[in-house]
């Protein structure tokens, strides 16, 4: 029992990470329906920017972390200005195409300048298990899923009340109605690949912090698909939910299917096999919105 | 006093269909101005070349010229007019159907500094009482006629200078479109906005109007005092539905005065 319990607290942490990217995937696709492979890849390209910072360049964590978040900024606005904007009013398919083929150009990046091994950071904080419950958890745990949470409530207050939020969901339902109250799509766009990449380069982050990082990184982005089919494309709270449920999920399926059966890395398929149970009950998610449909 | 002008415009959607040609009209400061014509003759390119909204629909501005207090705004970004003060409330509404009323009304105040927010919403709920009991309903779930009124709200908090308003009697009720355009006219008074209406119900439209335009196929062809254009035979004939016996005609005849084109001539 205490193992499971275990299992589910290490999947809450995987699974914050996973709701951190499928923000920034979320992000993206209500603002500008465009759906981005490279979110992976995103994950992956700050994970080794912080990593370059801190053991390369031997800043201090904290600096590094907020260089990072800088970079991640401007790395943002460079692939929305350079790469996705000259695709605006292109079909779908050759968006989609374009960013997986992002996604390969980062990876092969990262591959040129850190190789293929896997990396650590230093250790930030003590290894030293807190006890929470009789439950011995990593600080580091704590730590990242605190992070996650609190990016999560800033983002639900940025876009209930804040002008730029509002402005970001009128944009996501009709664009040319934004544009008419003198929204700018182009800083809209811009802004939502901002966060995005943004909101990932942080959970890249969070993750060097508790396992090492190499070049395969970005395959965690593809976990971001079951997490927001399941919240539905185009909800943040939906997000977050889908993305720790599909970390426990992985854990606890992972270790069932080893106890009971036998069979080992079922981990690896438990979040698809479950993806494809939820499309047939729920096809928008369980958290996206039907449209209203009145005119 | 012209607030608007509006030169000789073409305009071009998709770099083939022409369909401005060589438009000109004014919208005097401070007044209504109705901006009447069929199904298809060009009324909603006219504002939306007015406000740069043509942009997203891949049509553009060929020739003529837009001047707003004697500036040129042909051309620019739509963000960068309604900085101007020109607002357009586009047809069938397009409110934010997944925000709430007050949410739709913060977005028209999207160009607008913030301590402008809380007086720009009491002076909307002042206007349209009903939006106010609604507050915090999603908008998609009002009735046509609080969505038109919510869409008018929305552009009131963007102060504008310039309101275009293309068919604010869409799909409603008559009492309704007369309390709307009662409305109307009270914004025109009260704030001093100049409005530019387009309108299918030409008779309420002329009623608020101090001027109309009357235009075909992407022309104007025929202009003048709305009581005047009340009276004109034609008008009476094709826009208001009285034939010169003096009973009532279908829209279905407009054909039949095409190819008259009598106006045209
Ligand atoms: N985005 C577009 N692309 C191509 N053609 C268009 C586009 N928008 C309008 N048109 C064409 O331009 C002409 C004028 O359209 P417009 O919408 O301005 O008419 P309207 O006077 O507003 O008509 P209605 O009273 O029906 O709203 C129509 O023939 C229409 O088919
Ligand atoms: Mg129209």
């Amino acid at each position: 029992m205490a193992y499971y319990l275990q299992l589910i607290i290490g999947g809450l942490v995987v699974g914050s990470i996973y709701s951190l990217v499928a923000l920034g995937f979320v992000i993206i696709y209500k603002a500008t329906k465009v759906v981005n492979f490279a979110q992976g890849e995103l994950v992956m390209v700050g994970a080794y920017a912080c990593f370059a910072l801190t053991v390369q360049m031997q800043l201090p964590f904290l600096l590094a972390f907020l260089c990072t978040l800088v970079f991640s900024v401007i790395l943002g606005l460079a692939l929305e200005r350079l790469v996705l904007r000259p695709m605006i009013g292109e079909p779908i398919i050759s968006v989609i195409m374009v960013t997986i083929g992002l996604s390969s150009v980062l990876k092969s990046l990262v591959q040129l300048f850190w190789g293929t091994d896997i990396r650590v950071y230093p250790q930030v904080l003590p290894s030293e298990p807190v006890v929470i419950a009789g439950l011995p958890v990593a600080p580091v745990y704590i730590a990242a899923f605190a992070l996650a949470l609190t990016l999560f409530v800033i983002f639900t207050l940025f876009f209930k009340y804040s002008r730029l939020g509002i402005a970001m969901r009128a944009t996501a339902y009709d664009q040319q109605a934004a544009q008419s109250m003198g929204v700018s799509i182009k800083n809209i766009f811009a802004l939502s690949w901002c966060i995005a990449t943004m909101v990932s380069s942080i959970g890249g982050i969070i993750l060097g912090n508790i396992n090492g990082i190499n070049s395969q990184l970005g395959v965690l982005g593809l976990k971001v698909f079951p997490a927001v089919i399941l919240g539905g494309l185009d909800s943040l709270l939906g997000a977050a939910v889908g993305g720790l449920f599909i970390g426990v999920l992985e854990n606890v399926c992972d270790a069932g299917a080893k106890d009971l059966l036998g069979l080992s890395g079922f981990k690896e398929v438990a979040a698809f096999v479950f993806l494809v149970l939820i499309l047939m009950v729920r096809p928008y998610g369980l958290f996206g919105t039907h449209e209203i449909e009145r005119v | 006093m012209e607030l608007l002008k509006v030169e000789n415009l073409e305009v071009v959607y998709n770099d083939v269909v022409l369909v401005l040609k060589g438009l000109s009209l004014s919208a005097g400061q401070g007044r209504i101005t109705a901006l009447l014509g069929a199904n298809g003759a060009g009324k909603s390119t006219t504002l939306k070349a007015i406000s740069g909204l043509l942009e997203g629909e891949d049509g553009e501005i060929t020739d003529g010229r837009v001047l707003l207090d004697g500036e040129p705004v042909q051309g620019l970004a739509p963000e960068k007019i309604v900085r101007r003060g020109v607002f357009q409330v586009m047809e069938g509404r397009r409110i934010f159907q997944d925000l709430s009323v007050e949410e739709n009304l913060r977005c028209g105040a999207f160009t607008r500094p913030s301590r402008e927010i809380a007086p720009g919403i009491e002076a909307v709920y002042g206007y349209f009482p009903r939006l106010k009991e609604r507050r915090r309903q999603l908008a998609g779930y009002m009735s046509g006629g609080e969505q038109q009124m919510l869409a008018i709200g929305r552009a009131l908090m963007a102060k504008p200078r310039l309101l275009l308003l293309d068919e604010p009697s869409l799909g409603l009720a008559p009492l309704l479109v007369e309390e709307i355009f009662e409305i109307v006219k009270k914004i025109n008074q009260s704030a001093g906005v100049t409005i530019l209406l387009v309108e299918q119900n030409a008779r309420a439209a002329l009623a608020i109007a101090e001027h109309g335009f009357i235009m075909e196929n992407g022309r104007i062809v025929m202009d003048g005092p709305a009581r005047e254009l009340l009276s004109n035979p034609d008008v009476q004939e094709f826009y208001l539905g009285i034939g010169g016996s003096g009973e009532k005609r279908s829209y279905r005849e407009v054909k039949h005065y095409r190819r008259r084109k009598r106006w045209l001539g």
